[in-house]
């Protein structure tokens, strides 16, 4: 055992952390820390920057564009670059569908849409859940049939994060509704452009909007289209929500957060009281640290038993720390704020309070992060997955 | 970073699995309990045989050359079995604490009765029930002609039923100083009573004792950073008992709930226990975590740095333990609250955790305090994991 970082990862820290300082361009940076989803266009700019270092998405194999860095050289980047306030990525493309590409995709796949994902000119959703699936996922209705060269996709998804700013979509369609419900499902790339694809807004209680409803009417889609092979869709699905699981921690987005937090708050923790809480709520994270740590350090016997833990407290930390930075900022933290740039705001926008600068996003966040808990498997399915596939009960 | 086990971790795992085994099946451990002494002197003797004692100490000063991570190996397993020996308070924290604060030429006379067994020492420090940590002295030491006369009262002397030696702290003159005294010296008056887990504690009065000069450990008025010190490392062995009792309450509560069966079918089968055992889970996980945070914390230089992380490993592993204790006698029904049954005993064990060293409100608000005025900047994330030089070389040479 050796809990301590090398020299040399010390030394990648300091030169990512100078790097980011020095190109991240202050406005991205300065609307990133307001902590709203970013606009298209910087994560376009950041991206980028990022790719022509060839750093755009390092968990992918050096051979499709990323990076050789050990996963806690990885976990050192992701703290850096939320530090100084960068912008997300396109999460969709660099670690749910890029990676179900480079392992199950065919190569004219591979090569039209890996590079663009690496250089953000090709945006991505996720078109999974249903109106009338969501945990249980694999009862999902969306028809695709066969029609010459194309599929023809009939259906409507839902909760569809960054759908209005997407290129593609890669989604969950039934082409064989005979067989046993994961065993009739294959996995689309979906044109947002094609004809018959409509995008509607839904506006969520952060009075932002980042979800959509997706209705599909006789969408062609060409065959060249389908990953992997037919029928195979809720095998490669399933490679890709362990991947989501992984990162859901996002204990890199609650330790910025929390800093943050304490430079704003700084009279406050003077109070034991609120002082306690923020404390508590640090050695949580601190735990949950150690555990992400255990499991990209690869300890044989974390594999099982931790990943499955990240994301029900991670997500859960999400939520407390801007919980108690709503709490801190008192009446200021109760006033609506939309966003600034108006890219995150509904049709509807409240007008802009005069609170001070440090009050932006948060009361946004608090409430944004109700559905941390509930997307990408609720806390109470991973409860089941936990109570199943960990402790076979 | 690598959190597997070394080959010679792994064997020391091993062997502490072993003895546990064969000397430590819970019917044998309730029979040796209910005996006056509640330890069993030739398991000690074993310990010492086996390298135990010694298992946490660094070369340079007579050990194994090993640290917290070999204690945390040894008091986890040890948790597990329900052992109740004088193991942290003798080979922890009485040794770090000699280690840390006796002059060279001190060190040896006192040190190796301890790695080979024939002696047991127990610090003598708290003197309220309420004291946690750097308590302001009102034990003294006065100089006579051929040494020290002790006066003061000390409570809840861990190990201090089985102790040869006490290391007793005394206000002297501006510091405070630490005194080896041998228990049957005139004066020195032990009650002994059982703590919550069956441990032997005692409390001692010391009226007039003499002691020799030779008796002071260090140079005098120097002993509070060490036992601080001393008192930390404890904390983190506390915390491995934790994670080991934890994680055996947890496992045999799923088995339990695997075989009982009530409306027809195994407990298994019902989602609310299912939560509530993937919620144990949850917890141990991160109080694992969280041992290795704190461990990796005792290692640091810096003093608030230290505290803070052993602080934070207190507060978060003394609730999570006495979640899990809690929620494993809850989910036996009628015989998890038997004495005859073994998941009762680790609530003890970890209901004695959370309480001893600082209550999680006090650890919280240590943390807190150490927190303050800290450069968040620079100690964001991992920063702050690194020891200090001196110590990171002797655990590189270890290998
Ligand atoms: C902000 C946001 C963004 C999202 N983005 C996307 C996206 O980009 N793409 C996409 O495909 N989907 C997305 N989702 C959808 C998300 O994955 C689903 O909301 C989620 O799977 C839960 O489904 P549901 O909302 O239908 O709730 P339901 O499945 O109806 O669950 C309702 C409640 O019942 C509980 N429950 C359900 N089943 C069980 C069970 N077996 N045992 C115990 N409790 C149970 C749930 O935990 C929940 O508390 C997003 C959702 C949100 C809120």
């Amino acid at each position: 055992m050796e809990f301590d970082l090398s020299e040399a990862d010390l030394a990648f820290r300091r030169d990512k952390r100078a790097w980011i300082r020095a190109n991240l361009p202050a406005d991205i940076a300065e609307r990133g820390r307001r902590g709203f989803h970013a606009t298209r266009s910087d994560v376009e700019i950041w991206t980028r920057l990022l790719n022509a270092q060839g750093w755009a998405a390092p968990a992918w194999p050096a051979e499709y564009g990323g990076t050789a860095w050990t996963p806690l050289q990885r976990y050192l980047f992701q703290l850096e670059l939320r530090a100084a306030g960068a912008p997300v990525q396109d999460q969709s493309a660099m670690e749910l569908v890029g990676p179900v590409l480079y392992t199950f995709g065919s190569d004219a796949q591979k090569r039209a849409y890996l590079p663009k994902i690496l250089n953000a000119e090709t945006f991505w959703c996720q078109g999974f859940s249903e109106p009338n699936a969501g945990s249980d996922l694999a009862s999902l209705r969306t028809r695709a049939v066969l029609d010459g060269d194309c599929y023809v996709v009939t259906g409507q998804k839902t909760w569809t994060s960054d759908a209005q700013r997407a290129d593609m979509m890669f989604a969950l369609v039934r082409t064989d509704p005979e067989a046993r419900p994961q065993a009739g499902i294959s996995f689309l790339l979906i044109d947002m452009q094609a004809p018959g694809v409509r995008v509607r807004p839904i506006y969520t209680i952060d009075e932002g909007r980042s979800v959509n409803e997706v209705f599909l009417d006789d969408v062609r889609v060409p065959c060249k289209n389908l990953v992997g092979e037919a029928n195979k869709g809720w095998s490669y699905a399933k490679f890709l929500l362990t991947n989501e699981r992984a990162m859901s921690a996002e204990t890199a987005h609650t330790r910025a957060d929390l800093s943050s937090l304490k430079r704003f708050a700084a009279e406050k923790l003077a109070d034991p009281l609120f002082a306690a809480k923020v404390s508590r709520l640090e050695i949580d994270l601190m735990a949950l640290e150690y555990a992400v740590l255990r499991v990209i350090s690869a300890e044989a016997a974390a594999q099982d038993a931790v990943a499955s833990v990240l994301k029900l407290r991670g997500a859960e930390l999400r939520q407390r720390v801007a919980e108690l930075a709503v709490e801190a900022l008192g009446a200021a933290g109760l006033a609506v704020n939309p966003d600034p740039t108006g890219h995150d705001a509904t049709d509807h926008p409240a007008p802009r309070p005069p609170v001070p600068a440090y009050a932006h996003g948060w009361l946004a966040r608090a409430m944004f992060r109700r559905a941390t808990t509930i997307y990408g498997g609720s806390n109470e399915i991973q409860r089941n997955i936990i109570a199943k596939a960990v402790l076979g009960l | 970073m690598d959190f597997d086990f070394s080959d010679v971790q792994q064997s020391l795992q091993d062997s502490v699995k072993r003895f546990c085994e064969r000397e430590y099946p819970f019917e044998k451990r309730q029979a040796l309990l209910r005996t006056e002494a509640g330890f069993d002197r030739a398991h000690w003797a074993t310990f010492a045989e086996l390298g135990w004692l010694g298992a946490g100490l660094a070369e340079e000063v007579g050990g194994f050359g090993g640290g917290p991570i070999e204690n945390a190996i040894i008091l986890e397993q040890l948790a597990r079995a329900l052992v109740v020996a004088p193991f942290l308070s003798s080979a922890v924290i009485a040794t770090q604490a000699i280690a840390r604060l006796a002059l060279p030429e001190q060190r040896d006379k006192l040190l190796s009765p301890l790695l080979d067994g024939t002696s047991i020492a127990a610090l003598a420090h708290g003197e309220t029930a309420q004291h946690a940590f750097a308590p302001d002295l009102a034990a003294k030491a006065t100089k006579t002609k051929a040494g020290y006369r002790l006066d003061g009262r000390k409570v809840f002397v861990l190990g201090g039923q089985a102790a040869d030696v006490f290391l007793v702290s005394a206000r002297d003159g501006a510091g405070e100083s630490l005194f080896a005294v041998p228990a049957h010296t005139p004066g020195v008056e032990r009650v002994n009573y059982h703590a919550v887990d069956g441990r032997r504690v005692s409390d001692l009065t010391l009226r007039g004792v003499e002691v020799e000069a030779s008796a002071l450990i260090g140079a005098g008025g120097d002993a509070a950073d060490a036992i601080d010190y001393a008192l930390d490392y404890g904390v983190i062995g506390l915390c491995a008992e934790a994670v080991g009792a934890m994680d055996a309450a947890l496992w045999i509560t799923r088995d339990y709930l695997k075989t009982r069966k009530q409306f027809g079918v195994t407990l298994n089968t019902f989602q609310a226990l299912q939560h509530r055992m993937a919620d144990m889970l949850v917890e141990t996980e991160l109080a694992r975590s969280m041992l290795y945070r704190g461990i990796a914390a005792l290692a640091l230089e810096n003093v608030l740095e230290r505290r803070r992380g052993v602080s934070a490993a207190k507060a978060q592993i003394g609730e999570a333990g006495f979640f899990v204790g809690a929620q494993a006698v809850q989910l036996h029904g009628g015989i998890g609250v038997t004495e005859e049954y073994i998941v009762g005993h680790y609530l003890k064990r970890l209901a004695l955790v959370r309480g001893l060293f600082g209550s999680s409100d006090q650890h919280l608000a240590r943390f807190a305090e150490c927190a303050a005025g800290r450069n968040e900047e620079e100690a964001a994330g991992l920063r702050d994991f690194r020891p200090a030089p001196g110590l990171r070389r002797r655990r590189t040479r270890r290998r």
